[in-house]
C-alpha cells in the first residue's frame, strides 16, 4: 500500500488539486493497481534495451527550406481562456 | 431509403447511377441520427452544415461528370479526439468542452479529400482511457445490440454508430484496443493499424508511443477502402512512415499459410462461449487448408502490467499541457474561483477538468516517472515491452498470421466493472500485446453468444495490413 503522504506528492507533482476524500480513494485504488504491476518484478530483464519506440527511427530530416503555411496563430491565441494584445495572459507566479 | 445495407461501394454505385443525391444520402442518415440516437448516444456533436456542404459538393461533381474520389459521398462518423476543423472537439473530456478546433486532423484533411462526408464527433473514454466508453464526461454510450450494455471503448461512440447504422464507417483511435475492443463488442470490424502507417497528427495524444488511427466498418472492405485512404508518411508526424516493405501485390494462398494460435490467450477465466466460438472460426481456417500451429508467446502475461506503467506514463507527460492557460476550461476564467496565483490556476482547472479514471492515470504515469521509482517502474517496463515485442518476432519465423479472441468476454453491462478500475483495465488483455510491439491487427466478427457478438483478431507482420485484410476477407466471404 502506498502511502498517504506519497499520493499528496504526486497529485502535487501532476498538478491536481485533490481533496483528502479524493487522497484516500486513490491511495487504495493506485495501491490496488500497483500491486498488478509488482509482476513486472518476476521478468528477468538484465540484459534487455529498453524500448522506447515500436519501430525506431533515427533524425528524421527534411531539407531546410521556406514553406508557406496559412498563419494560425492569431486563431489558436482566440482559444485562450485571457490574452492581451497578442499574448496569453497568466496571474501573478508568485 | 434503406441505410441498414450501405457499403461504401452500395452507396457509390447508387450515387453514380444517380439513385439517390449525396444531399439526399445525407439527410436520411442526420435524420436517422436525431431520431435513433437519443437511445444509444454515440454521438457528441452533429456536423450538419459540414455535412451539407461536402455533399452539394459531391452532387455538383456528379452533376458535371468528373471522376468521384474513393469515399465520394460516403458518411462518416469521426471520433471526438481528432479534430474536424471548426467543430467541437471534447475528447470526452469537461476541459475541452467548448473546445472549436483550429484545423484539421491529417486523417481528416483526407477522407475530405476522398469525398467523405462528416456527419459527426462520436463519443469516447475521456481522453481515449477505458475500455466501455462510460468514462465520457457527458454520457455513457449504449451496446445497439443490447442498450443495457456497453458498447466497449474507447471507440465506443464510433463503434456503436457503424453498428446501428448510424454512419458508413467511423474513425476510432487505438492505443491498447480502442478500436479492435469496441469493435468486437458491437458486431463490426475495426483495423488498428501498424504503428506509423498513419498519422497521428490531429489525433489528441494519450500515449504517442502507442496511439494510432484506424477504421470502423461494417465490412473488412470498408475498412480496407478506408485505410487506404488515411495512411501514409506525413511531414506533420516524424513517426508517420511510408514502409518500404509494404505488400502490394500478392495473392494470398490459404494452403500456404501458417496461422499461429498463442497458449496464451486461451486462459483461465475467459468466457468459455467466447472460447469455442474463437476456435470455431480457427477451424473454419484450418478446413480452408491453412495450417494451424500452437504458439508460445511467454510474455503475454506480462503485457497488461507493462501497458499500464508505459501508457500512463506517456499519458501524464502529454496531458500537462491542459494547464488553464493555452485553451480548454480554465479557473482563471472562473469569477468565484479564490486561485490567487498561477499555481493555483494550474491545481484547480485540473481537478475541475479531468475526471477520475484520467486522473488516476496521470497519478500513475506521473508516479512511475517520479525520482525514485522510475527504475522500477518506467525503465523496468520498457524492457518488459522489448521482451513482448521480441516474442511476436520469434513467432514470425514459424507463423504468418496470429490468431486470437479479442476480448475475453463480450460485451459487459453498464455499471458492472466501472467501480472496479482493474478489472475494466483485463477487458484489454488480448488488444494490449499487439499494441506495444506496434504490429497491425483486425477484429472481425465471428459469432454471437445470445445476442452478443464476439470478435477474432488477426495480428499480423508490420505493415502486413493488406495481408490481415484478405485473411479476413476469407473469412468473412466464408461465413456467407
Amino acid at each position: 500500500m502506498i502511502k498517504k503522504e506519497q499520493v499528496k506528492h504526486i497529485a502535487k507533482l501532476a498538478r491536481l488539486q485533490l481533496s483528502e476524500r479524493e487522497l484516500q480513494k486513490y491511495q487504495k485504488e493506485l495501491s490496488k493497481i500497483l500491486d498488478y504491476i509488482q509482476k513486472l518484478k518476476e521478468v528477468k530483464v538484465t540484459e534487455v534495451e529498453p524500448m522506447t519506440h515500436p519501430f525506431l527511427q533515427k533524425n528524421v530530416w527534411r531539407e531546410d527550406e521556406m514553406i508557406r503555411v496559412q498563419p494560425i496563430n492569431l486563431k489558436l491565441l482566440e482559444l485562450a481562456p485571457e490574452t492581451k494584445d497578442r499574448y496569453f495572459k497568466v496571474k501573478k507566479i508568485i | 431509403m434503406f441505410l441498414d445495407d450501405f457499403t461504401i461501394k452500395k452507396i457509390q454505385e447508387g450515387l453514380t447511377r444517380k439513385k439517390f443525391s449525396a444531399l439526399e444520402l445525407t439527410k436520411a442518415y442526420l435524420e436517422k441520427i436525431k431520431k435513433e440516437d437519443k437511445k444509444i448516444r454515440a454521438f457528441l456533436t452533429i456536423s450538419e452544415d459540414l455535412a451539407y456542404s461536402q455533399a452539394k459538393k459531391i452532387d455538383e461533381m456528379i452533376f458535371t461528370g468528373r471522376k468521384l474520389p474513393p469515399l465520394a459521398g460516403v458518411p462518416c462518423a469521426i471520433k471526438d479526439n481528432i479534430l474536424v476543423e471548426g467543430i467541437r472537439c471534447t475528447a470526452g473530456s469537461k476541459i475541452l468542452e467548448n473546445y472549436i478546433a483550429p484545423y484539421d486532423a491529417t486523417v481528416v484533411k483526407k477522407l475530405k479529400e476522398a469525398g467523405a462526408i462528416i456527419l459527426g464527433k462520436t463519443n469516447l473514454d475521456e481522453f481515449a482511457m477505458g475500455s466501455s466508453t462510460e468514462n465520457s464526461a457527458f454520457f455513457p454510450t449504449k451496446n445497439p445490440l443490447d442498450l443495457k450494455r456497453v458498447p466497449g471503448g474507447s471507440s465506443g461512440g464510433s463503434a456503436a454508430a457503424v453498428a446501428a447504422n448510424l454512419s458508413v464507417f467511423a474513425l476510432g483511435s487505438d492505443t491498447g484496443g480502442s478500436v479492435r475492443q469496441p469493435a468486437a463488442f458491437c458486431g463490426v470490424v475495426g483495423l488498428k493499424p501498424t504503428y506509423g502507417a498513419v498519422s497521428r497528427y490531429g489525433l489528441i495524444a494519450f500515449a504517442s508511443s502507442l496511439d494510432q488511427v484506424g477504421p470502423i466498418a461494417k465490412t473488412v472492405e470498408d475498412c480496407e477502402i478506408v485505410f487506404e485512404v488515411i495512411k501514409g508518411k506525413d511531414d506533420l508526424d516524424s513517426t508517420s512512415i511510408n514502409p518500404e516493405f509494404e505488400s502490394q501485390n500478392f495473392n494470398l494462398q490459404i494452403q500456404n499459410l501458417t496461422l499461429g494460435i498463442p497458449k496464451e490467450y486461451f486462459i483461465e477465466g475467459m468466457d468459455k462461449e467466447v472460447e469455442k466460438i474463437v476456435k470455431e472460426a480457427i477451424r473454419k481456417y484450418e478446413k480452408m487448408g491453412a495450417k494451424i500451429e500452437e504458439i508460445s508467446l511467454p510474455h503475454t502475461q506480462y503485457a497488461l502490467a507493462c501497458y499500464y506503467i508505459i501508457a500512463p506514463s506517456e499519458a501524464s507527460a502529454n496531458l500537462a499541457r491542459y494547464d488553464g492557460i493555452k485553451y480548454g476550461f480554465s479557473e482563471a476564467k472562473n469569477p468565484k474561483s479564490k486561485a490567487k496565483n498561477l499555481l493555483q490556476v494550474y491545481l484547480q482547472t485540473r481537478a475541475k477538468g479531468f475526471g477520475s479514471e484520467v486522473q488516476r492515470r496521470i497519478m500513475l504515469g506521473t508516479y512511475a516517472l517520479s525520482a525514485g521509482y522510475y527504475e522500477a517502474y518506467y525503465l523496468r517496463a520498457m524492457k518488459v515491452r522489448r521482451l513482448i515485442k521480441e516474442d511476436f518476432e520469434k513467432a514470425w519465423e514459424k507463423v504468418d498470421f496470429i490468431v486470437t479472441p479479442t476480448a475475453p468476454t463480450p460485451a459487459f453491462k453498464l455499471g458492472e466493472k466501472i467501480t472496479d478500475p482493474l478489472a475494466m483495465y483485463l477487458s484489454d488483455i488480448f488488444t494490449v500485446p499487439a499494441s506495444l510491439a506496434g504490429l497491425p491487427a483486425i477484429s472481425l466478427p465471428c459469432g454471437r453468444i445470445d445476442n452478443l457478438p464476439v470478435g477474432l483478431q488477426i495480428i499480423g507482420k508490420p505493415f502486413q495490413e493488406k495481408k490481415i485484410i484478405a485473411l479476413a476477407k476469407l473469412y468473412e466471404s466464408g461465413k456467407n
